[in-house]
């Protein structure tokens, strides 16, 4: 509000000094728990790396230098994220292609695999791949089977496993970060294109493509951002060269304790980050992350020396592509209808995505332990997970948290999205910005962070300090979830109902809340997902008995593999499946209310 | 400019049961401005996509110019089609917009450019050539999505509701920019409307759509005072629509008793053969109702006034008829003074010309 408008009269002041106090109202909890949360206990650590029990130091830092050990870690994760960016990024994008222009019925039939690979806990995937690539695993007993090798390959532990562990990890989020750049686009403008002369292959390379590039770079920064986080796949499928620095970070807080070093690799962690979301928006321009706003390459004046090339090279990929299609004949009644090699490639994908999970299903039943093909019939290992008191109170603890992660999530989270939406406030992008800054900081930093900070007032092992921690990490999903709802919701309802008398509050219980109540539940569910999954602030902050599932499953997996996990892990998979589909039901009844 | 002819031939499409179209046959010849009108769903844009091959019929042919391409993709069919929401393509300049046809022809880049600024100039937008359609107002880039289509000289271009984003005073503005350049290069053009006027004043013959069939095909003229069908008459304009039994046939006059023994009358009969004792419905279009004081007693029919209607050049009256089983009636004449000289609940009795009145067949159906 500019100084030209402020209200002159009495009533005028107090109101607007009412609606003032109701934004800050809105928007305290959840700055508030960011704050005391993410960025103190992060500044904290962080702080440690240069403050010492003597004061002042740089000790951290010469040991972070003096030894090539952690440069080259530091390499080979900048390594293993590239190309686990570039992989996810070209593999996923014909999956994101074909989603985006199935018929409505198709893309939920393709969307499903995308989500469930997406929510399958990060833990089941990885250890499915042991199960598959072991000595005594899958692809080796097939291959014995069919006499094409007589000893079997070491296919684990090294960089090609870990590769393909981290593909699988990361390219549903590589999907579905494209997916919302692509369902914008128009559909008509390749239709246009071809009835001005456009073959197909042209047509993609230069319409489609062009416009579906914001996607490829979000979906690049989201999926190299996570990677250069992530330690559950180097840990489980890598061998000793494929440790990534996480994992460095990791030994650091749990066998030295050493605070100082700890803080000082996080230091370096965050600098790459920041490095990278510096690169990124030289290039790109953040607003772009979100989906919204036109990429900056597009506004620029396209005078360019690269913007030339681009072209250039387009136009040959066009034509090349052109002339490989002339070569197939064509089929005479199915226009518009994506090609029979690309289905059966995204097909291909979807089942290598989806397959390693669910033949956790047959290992489970097997009473042969994890080898391949599974033996005769057995309920044993649903038995003994049943029986055993630690998975239960795991799994108790693992609801409890969830639950109260999401209701929190929820409950500060909306309030925020309500304020970012709709109302004109100066410093929106910050506050986004700011709601954001969880999904951007490396979860592992934050985590040491929050134990440190916990082990000191007394909140490690305790379920409350686990809502905090997944709270802080969640919310922001909460806040994108209910933007995006209340972008869709016509306001003019609102209107409506104060027009025939309804006060703020009864407006919002008997109109807005029910409508935007499918919103909500699925933003519960997003954060309870998220919380349910999390093993990094579980790691630490769960203390070494009141274990979380994910972390119960982490201390098993490390410790000896059972086929105990494999029935656990097939109990996951089904759990979240159903998930979504109820979720997916929610949102259709209330897309037809 | 070449200019082509199209025939269709029995084309038809369906969506699982659904009959989107039903085999339809159109013909078209070089440099016609043929319009397809009709209510929402009844078929026009997936007539369009079926001629521009964008969608597969299920069956029936598709001529170019005497040319069969009913499964040529649309690339190959060197038409154009202007979109409902223009289509321009976001990524590239105005410019870059217009040449990608020529591009795709593989004109060089010098020649382009000259055509590209020829084309922008005959839509009254040369100095826009270097900026982006989101910095354009609707009004703008639906000509320049005009620019896109003409700069190849397509044979055959197709419109589907290039107008429906405008406030009236730009799309009468386009309304006279389209048929200057429809009179300039005599290209055929199929055009697909919802406003009436538009395709009254525009077109050489209106195709008027209903439930995916053609309901009738004809010059404006023809189905405004000759409509074939009760959904013609019905669609087109304001009408009185009187059922009637015809009571003997001579020829195309019949002569008729109004229901509910109303009155007796003649009327011409439209399309199909008529003969004594036929249902039939009567149209009279409110312009040719006469309307006096019922002292007379030799008007067709009497009716009670119920309403009267200014709307600027023409009053209307609205009446309701004395004998049972017939609609409410409706006259118009030119406005000739401030205060009518009829008034409410006025008896008054209407008459028309024998020529005026147009005798429907009943079909069953519709
Ligand atoms: N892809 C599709 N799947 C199923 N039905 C469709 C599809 N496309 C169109 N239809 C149906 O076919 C019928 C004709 O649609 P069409 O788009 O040709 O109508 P239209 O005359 O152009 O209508 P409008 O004036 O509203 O644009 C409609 O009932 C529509 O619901
Ligand atoms: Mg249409």
């Amino acid at each position: 509000m500019t100084a030209a408008h402020l209200p002159t009269s009495p009533e005028g002041r107090a109101a607007a000094r009412r609606k003032t106090m109701g934004r800050v109202l809105m928007a305290a909890p959840l700055v508030v728990l960011l704050l005391a949360f993410l960025v103190y206990p992060v500044g904290q650590l962080l702080s440690l790396s240069v403050w010492g029990r003597d004061g002042f130091t740089l000790a951290p830092y010469q040991q972070l230098f003096a030894s090539p050990l952690y440069f080259n870690v530091m390499l080979i994760t900048l390594k293993i994220s590239f190309f686990t960016t570039l992989l996810s990024v070209i593999l996923g994008y014909p999956i994101a292609y074909l989603i985006s222009v199935a018929e409505p019925q198709r893309k939920a039939r393709l969307l499903f695999w995308v989500l469930l690979s997406f929510w399958t806990s990060f833990l089941v995937r990885a250890f499915a791949w042991i199960v598959i690539l072991g000595r005594r695993g899958v692809v080796n007993q097939t291959l014995t089977s069919m006499g094409v090798i007589d000893r079997p390959l070491d296919l684990l532990y090294n960089f090609n496993s870990t590769m393909i562990g981290m593909v699988h990890a990361l390219i549903p989020l590589a999907i579905l970060t494209m997916l919302s750049v692509m369902e914008n686009i128009d559909r008509s403008l390749p239709r246009a294109a071809s009835t001005l002369g456009a073959r197909p292959g042209t047509a993609f390379w230069k319409i489609y493509f062009p416009l579906s590039l914001p996607g490829v770079a979000a979906a690049a920064i989201m999926v190299f951002v996570t990677a250069i986080g992530f330690f559950i796949v180097p840990a489980l499928l890598g061998g000793r060269r494929e440790t990534m620095i996480t994992q460095l970070i990791i030994d650091q807080v749990q066998q030295t304790l050493n605070w100082g070093f700890a803080g000082a690799i996080s230091v370096l962690l965050l600098v790459v980050v920041l490095l990278v979301f510096v690169l990124y928006d030289k290039v790109l321009g953040l607003s772009t992350m979100t989906g919204s706003g036109a990429p900056r390459a597009a506004s620029a004046k396209p005078q360019g020396f690269g913007h030339r090339v681009g072209d250039v090279i387009l136009t040959v990929l066009g034509d090349v592509s052109d002339r490989i299609i002339a070569l197939f004949p064509r089929r005479k009644r199915e226009t518009g209808k994506p090609p029979l090699a690309l289905s059966s490639f995204v097909w291909g994908l979807l089942i290598l995505m989806s397959l390693p999970a669910v033949l956790m299903i047959p290992l489970s039943f097997g009473s042969g332990g994890l080898n391949w093909p599974p033996q005769g019939f057995t309920l044993q290992w649903y038995q003994q997970m049943a029986a055993s008191p630690v998975w239960m109170q795991a799994l108790t603890r693992s609801l409890i948290v969830g639950i109260g992660t999401g209701v929190l999530a929820m409950l500060i989270g909306t309030p925020v999205a309500f304020l970012l939406v709709r109302s004109e406030m100066r410093g929106k992008g910050l506050m986004l910005a700011f709601v954001l800054s969880p999904i951007i900081v490396p979860r592992m930093i934050i985590a040491v962070g929050l134990f440190y900070m916990f082990a000191r007032i007394g909140l490690v092992g305790t379920a409350f300090g686990l809502v905090l921690g997944h709270t802080v990490v969640a919310v922001p999903y909460v806040v994108m979830t209910m933007m995006a709802v209340l972008r869709n919701y016509d306001t003019r309802l609102d209107l409506a109902a104060q027009s025939l008398g309804a006060r703020p509050l009864a407006t919002l219980r008997h109109v807005t809340l029910p409508i935007l109540g499918a919103g909500m539940m699925s933003s519960f569910l997003f954060a309870f997902a998220t919380s349910f999954d999390e093993l990094t602030i579980a790691l630490f902050a769960s203390g070494g008995l009141n274990a979380t599932l994910p972390k119960q499953f982490w201390d098993e997996v490390t410790l000896q593999v059972s086929p105990v996990i494999a029935a656990v892990s097939t109990c996951l998979f089904v759990f979240i499946a159903v998930l979504i589909f109820v979720a997916d039901r929610l949102r259709r009844r209330s897309a037809a209310s | 400019m070449s200019s082509s002819s199209l025939t269709v031939q029995g084309l038809a499409k369906r969506y699982g049961e659904f009959v989107a179209l039903a085999p339809t046959s159109l013909d078209v010849p070089a440099g016609e401005f043929l319009t397809l009108l009709g209510p929402s769903g009844s078929g026009k844009t997936t007539l369009l996509s079926l001629i521009a091959g964008l969608a597969s019929p299920d069956e029936g042919a598709v001529r170019i110019g005497g040319a069969d391409v009913t499964y040529r993709p649309p690339y190959e069919r060197d038409l154009g089609m202007v979109f409902q929401n223009y289509a321009l393509f976001p990524h590239m300049t105005i410019e870059d917009n217009i040449a990608f046809p020529l591009k795709m022809r593989k004109v060089g880049t010098a020649e382009a450019k000259a055509r590209a600024a020829e084309a922008l100039e005959m839509v009254r937008l040369p100095h826009v050539a270097k900026r982006f359609p989101r910095e354009l107002s609707g009004g703008q880039q639906q000509r320049i999505a005009l620019a896109r289509c003409l700069v190849y000289r397509p044979s055959i271009i197709l419109m589907d509701e290039p107008l429906g984003a405008l406030d009236k005073k730009l799309r009468e503005q386009m309304q006279l920019e389209i048929k200057r350049i429809h009179r300039e290069l005599a290209t055929t053009i199929i055009y697909v409307t919802h406003d009436q006027e538009e395709a009254m004043t525009m077109s050489d013959r209106i195709c008027l759509m209903n439930a995916g069939q053609i309901e009738q095909l004809g010059a404006p003229g023809d189905l405004y005072f000759r409509p074939r069908t009760v959904f013609v008459a019905d669609f087109l304009g304001e009408s009185n629509l009187l059922p009637a039994r015809v009571t003997a046939a001579t020829g195309d006059t019949l002569d008729i008793t109004l229901a509910g023994d109303a009155g007796t009358a003649q009327a011409i009969a439209s399309g199909a053969v008529l003969a004594a004792g036929a249902q039939v419905t009567v149209m009279v279009r409110p312009q040719n109702v006469v309307v006096r004081s019922a002292v007379e007693g030799s008007g067709k029919l009497k009716g009670k006034l119920a309403d009267v209607m200014v709307t600027g050049s023409l009053t209307k009256l609205y009446l309701d008829a004395l004998a049972p089983g017939l609609p409410q009636l409706v006259a118009a004449y030119p406005t000739r003074s401030l205060s009518d000289e009829h008034r409410i609940g006025d008896l008054l009795e209407l008459d028309w010309q024998a020529a005026d009145a147009v005798a429907i067949a009943d079909a069953k159906g519709h």
